[in-house]
């Protein structure tokens, strides 16, 4: 099915399942431990053996010598596999970095080594007895000062120019040039990367924590050097991946290579140690932000740069992409350069590009404001725009970024809000900060198979994942209500190579891209019910596990009576969304508190107002969003991969170096979704939210600390050590 | 450390240790004839345990975690290992009655204890109530986590009413209040990094019988 004209009134509408606050129906597995992880399969036949990755001791040279001769002696060894021994290996084309390092090494902890043995304490002690001398080449670690080489890029992530910025920022008689610096960041997903492999002749099967069936299938037989029909990739749950498990990973690679060379299942979780180092992260960003207004308040230049760095052939961080889009103004500019560092490979975290773009330009945008002298939240308003700036003839396919913003300032009492460092609450520093968010909606084609069996029982099987986003749920929710069935009558089986390929999960456009697939299925399973019941032309109506044609009735099942109806189509999408920008918007609010005294910040209330079109669960919805708010305050208060700019690796490659969020740190969230159905994104009228949730957030902190405080940090994490100086006295 | 300790080096211990600090500090001197042990087997001894009611032998390399020896001797897919080192709380059991992190206490330690896992407190068709407030709060996400936040819960909801104090209890000499700022404390050792953690305190002030912090009526 083709999506190319925007969706008329369709069954969905009825909104009798779909929209409703349902309880996850994966939730009784998860609260009770039933259900299965990537290293939980203990169906799998065969006594596995374990394998312990070695990671690289250096960030970028050559083994010269790898000596796995105790290892190999050591209790319960069964095999060492090295570059050595591996056989020829591929890469990935989502992958920058290979996964099995040597002799050349790329990065620090890029996995040289798998050790397999009976078990894991016998693979762990041997994998400590392989020696390695390595050749150590120097390397460039440091953004800031690799910036200066840094190079524009080509394609979409060119650098774009409308109208005349500079001239307009000369004279512009308000404005600003600031610049901010946003970390190297980790998902630190709490599953770590996982695999169990088990090859049958040359075929191999992987259950493994992946977001993406159809491109993990791929990319292991591309690194395999196999078919890709002779990968199968089963992913049915996953601890959490925030585009760490977009890709491939050595996880999957190194049991892949020892399960060959063992002759049995193996398998292997990366240690957590190793998972900074050895996997993704989202790289550090230097970004440069020039607004210039008229007095009263219009922006008439805006410009957003932005430096990163990476792997040679690795790909720079978006951060200035939302800059084209969200604010008007009629000269801009926005240009992104890339510098070739050997620090870890950097790539896709929750909302690349916007997470750490928005960080700083909603610092900037606080800042613009205070310069006018005007409230933050109408600065904002009045440079509202409702077409693409870049392309006045292209109106957004819905924007209500205004509500978001009016309706969250009177929830969130914003008019109580006084000037920077006003607000006392005995040794609090009270304050409150806003930002906007902004997130674009993409949509992917994505396909299902919906099967109808003669109790009325309805099976959906796709290799869509559920990473904790609710898959499971809307995806029954959906097939529910295209065949008026209540959800019990729904089952839904994900995350399985040998199902249809679905869009996966990330870039927030799985639950739209998602459901639309089976929409379409379950449109072609209406159309062979009603054949089946002879029911012939017209209207067909599914409710109450009853078809209706005209006069005629019947039962649901009755149409699957001489054997099971099964349905299977994809949902494609045409140019509605070069016709129109498809985005997702949001206000932030949040205020905190700063001691005055040590300069600690606690938030104490937060809330998010959000447009993303139709909510198909406002539970598991609300679920991703007050995730991505807690996330947003690890952004801007703890979360920092430090580098080691001398050795080129992260320090802080655990779950105690790298902080992030805790139970503590959180406070009641309140969550608001705007009343919205996008008829141009898909027959389901929804977008994606998952990454909405974070855009945004760190800003909005950022500002609240500024309003409480009077001193403007632009370079996160906020911590207690870069204001505690210019608090003032406490005396 | 001394230099000459047998044939072995600092080298070889050093190396050792970097193993598992973990497992190396509790060898004490003796580590270093394990490591020297070289072909020769690994020690290993029984232990026997009651796990969810039931008891169980288990005869295990010493150097078995009681994580380990419950997710890969016992086969219980519940209690998560996210880190091995007692950093995130997702294989958080409750031995004898308290809340630990099995990751960090070997298996053999254990002999004669009685070992509760999640899924010793319900099953999907009779959950405990902390799993039914979880599941009607939607208090996870990718639900990895989970399993370890509601052994705590559990017992962070004993603990407080077993007058234990934290670090926000106000008066220590008074048992410590039944607030959702006293559950947040102790939940703290448990990461969630879906961010779950706003529904975890309503699902827990729910099963303790308070009003979450921060609500609106």
């Amino acid at each position: 099915m083709k999506f190319d004209t925007p969706a008329g009134t369709n069954p969905i509408d009825r909104m009798r399942v779909v929209g409703q606050p349902t309880a996850r129906i994966d939730g009784p597995l998860k609260v009770s431990g039933k259900a299965p992880y990537a290293y939980e399969h203990h169906d799998v036949p065969g006594k596995p053996a374990y394998g312990y990755v070695v990671g690289a001791a250096i960030a970028k040279g050559a083994i010269r010598s790898i000596d796995t001769a105790q290892a190999e002696r050591a209790p319960g060894v069964i095999t060492v596999v090295t570059h050595r021994n591996a056989g020829k290996l591929g890469k990935g084309r989502m992958n920058t970095a290979n996964l099995l390092g040597g002799p050349r090494v790329e990065h620090y902890h890029q996995a040289i080594a798998v050790v397999v043995a009976e078990t894991f304490e016998q693979a762990r002690a041997a994998a400590a007895m392989i020696d390695v001398d390595y050749a150590r080449d120097g390397g460039t670690f440091d953004l800031a000062a690799a910036k200066t080489g840094a190079a524009e890029q080509g394609g979409e992530n060119a650098p774009t120019a409308v109208g005349d910025f500079e001239g307009a920022f000369a004279s512009a008689p308000v404005k600003l040039d600031a610049t901010y610096t946003t970390p190297d960041q980790s998902h630190s997903m709490m599953e770590p990367h996982a695999t169990i492999a088990q090859w049958d002749g040359d075929g191999v099967t992987v259950w493994t924590s992946n977001q993406m069936v159809a491109w993990g299938k791929k990319e292991l037989a591309a690194t395999l050097q196999i078919a890709p029909e002779k990968v199968r990739l089963v992913s049915p749950y996953i601890g959490g991946g925030f585009g760490g498990k977009l890709f491939l990973r050595s996880d999957v690679v190194m049991a892949s290579l020892a399960s060959r060379a063992a002759k049995r299942p193996v398998k292997v979780a990366l240690q957590r140690p190793l998972i900074p180092n050895n996997t993704t992260h989202r790289p550090a960003t230097i970004q440069r932000i020039r607004v210039g207004c008229s007095r009263d308040g219009k922006i008439t230049a805006i410009g957003h740069e932005s430096w990163s760095g990476n792997l040679p052939d690795g790909d720079l961080e978006t951060a200035t992409m939302q800059t084209k889009l969200l604010y008007a103004g009629p000269n801009r500019m926005t240009a992104m350069r890339l510098a070739v560092l050997d620090l870890p490979e950097g790539n896709a975290m929750r909302a690349p590009g916007e997470a750490p773009g928005l960080m700083a330009l909603e610092i900037a945008m606080d800042e613009m404001a205070e310069k006018l002298g005007m409230d933050p939240v109408k600065f904002r308003v009045i440079n509202d725009t409702q077409v693409d700036p870049e392309k006045p003839d292209r109106p957004f396919s819905q924007r209500n970024l205004v509500r978001c913003l009016e309706d969250g300032a009177k929830r969130f009492g914003w008019s109580r809000r006084k000037a920077p460092g006003q607000t006392r609450d005995g040794r609090w520093l009270v304050g409150m900060g806003v930002a906007a968010a902004f997130r674009n909606n993409l949509n992917q084609k994505s396909a299902a198979r919906v099967r109808l069996n003669a109790s009325g029982q309805v099976t959906v099987e796709t290799d869509m994942t559920d990473i904790g986003t609710g898959s499971y749920t809307i995806i029954a929710q959906t097939a529910a209500e295209m065949l008026g069935v209540p959800l019990a009558k729904v089952s839904v089986k994900l995350g399985d190579s040998a199902f249809p390929a679905a869009a996966g999960s990330g870039g927030q456009w799985g639950a739209n891209s998602s459901t639309a697939g089976v929409y379409a299925a379950c449109v072609k399973l209406r159309e062979q019910v009603v054949q089946s019941l002879g029911f012939g032309q017209g209207e067909a109506t599914f409710e109450n596990g009853t078809v209706r044609v005209g006069n005629r009735s019947a039962d649901l099942a009755q149409a699957a009576k001489a054997g099971e109806l099964i349905a299977e189509d994809a949902m494609e999408y045409g140019d509605l969304a070069k016709k129109f920008q498809q985005s997702t918007f949001g206000g932030h609010f949040v205020e905190v508190g700063v001691d005055r005294y040590t300069g600690e910040v606690r938030v104490r209330r937060m809330l998010a107002v959000c447009a993303a079109g139709r909510i198909l669960n406002p539970t598991s919805a609300r679920s991703q969003v007050i995730g991505a708010m807690t996330m947003g305050v690890g952004g801007a208060l703890m979360e920092e991969l430090a580098v080691d700019k001398r050795f080129g690796f992260f320090v802080n490659h655990d779950l105690a170096g790298y902080e992030v969020p805790v139970h503590m740190d959180i406070p009641h969230q309140e969550v608001v979704f705007l009343d919205e159905a996008d008829d141009k994104v898909s027959p389901m009228k929804a977008k994606g939210v998952g990454e909405l949730g974070l855009c945004g957030v760190g800003a909005a902190v950022a500002n609240a600390i500024y309003n409480a405080t009077g001193v403007r940090i632009r370079d996160y994490p906020i911590t207690l050590d870069k204001h505690l100086d210019k608090l003032g006295d406490v005396a | 450390m001394t230099e000459g300790c047998g044939a072995i080096s600092r080298r070889d211990v050093l190396k050792t240790s970097a193993a598992g600090a973990a497992i190396a500090g509790s060898l004490g001197p003796g580590g270093m004839a394990m490591a020297q042990a070289g072909a020769n087997a690994p020690p290993h001894m029984p232990v026997r345990m009651e796990v969810n009611g039931k008891p169980v032998s288990l005869d295990l390399d010493t150097r078995t975690t009681l994580l380990d020896a419950l997710r890969e001797h016992l086969k219980f897919t519940g209690t998560k290992k996210g880190c091995d080192h007692g950093q995130c709380g997702a294989c958080t059991v409750i031995v004898n009655g308290r809340r630990i992190n099995s990751c960090l206490t070997l298996a053999v330690m254990h002999e004669g204890d009685t070992v509760t896992t999640i899924e010793g407190l319900g099953t999907p068709d009779n959950l405990h109530p902390m799993q039914a407030a979880f599941v009607a709060h939607d208090g996870y996400q990718c639900g990895y986590c989970t399993p370890g936040q509601i052994c705590s819960a559990v017992s962070v909801l004993e603990e407080i009413r077993a007058g234990i104090p934290s670090h926000v209890t106000q008066d220590i000499g008074k048992a410590p209040a039944m607030t959702t700022t006293e559950m947040r404390e102790r939940m703290s050792g448990n990461i969630c990094r879906c961010g779950a953690y706003s529904n975890i305190a309503e699902a827990m002030a729910d099963v303790a019988g308070v009003k979450a912090e921060g609500v609106k009526a």
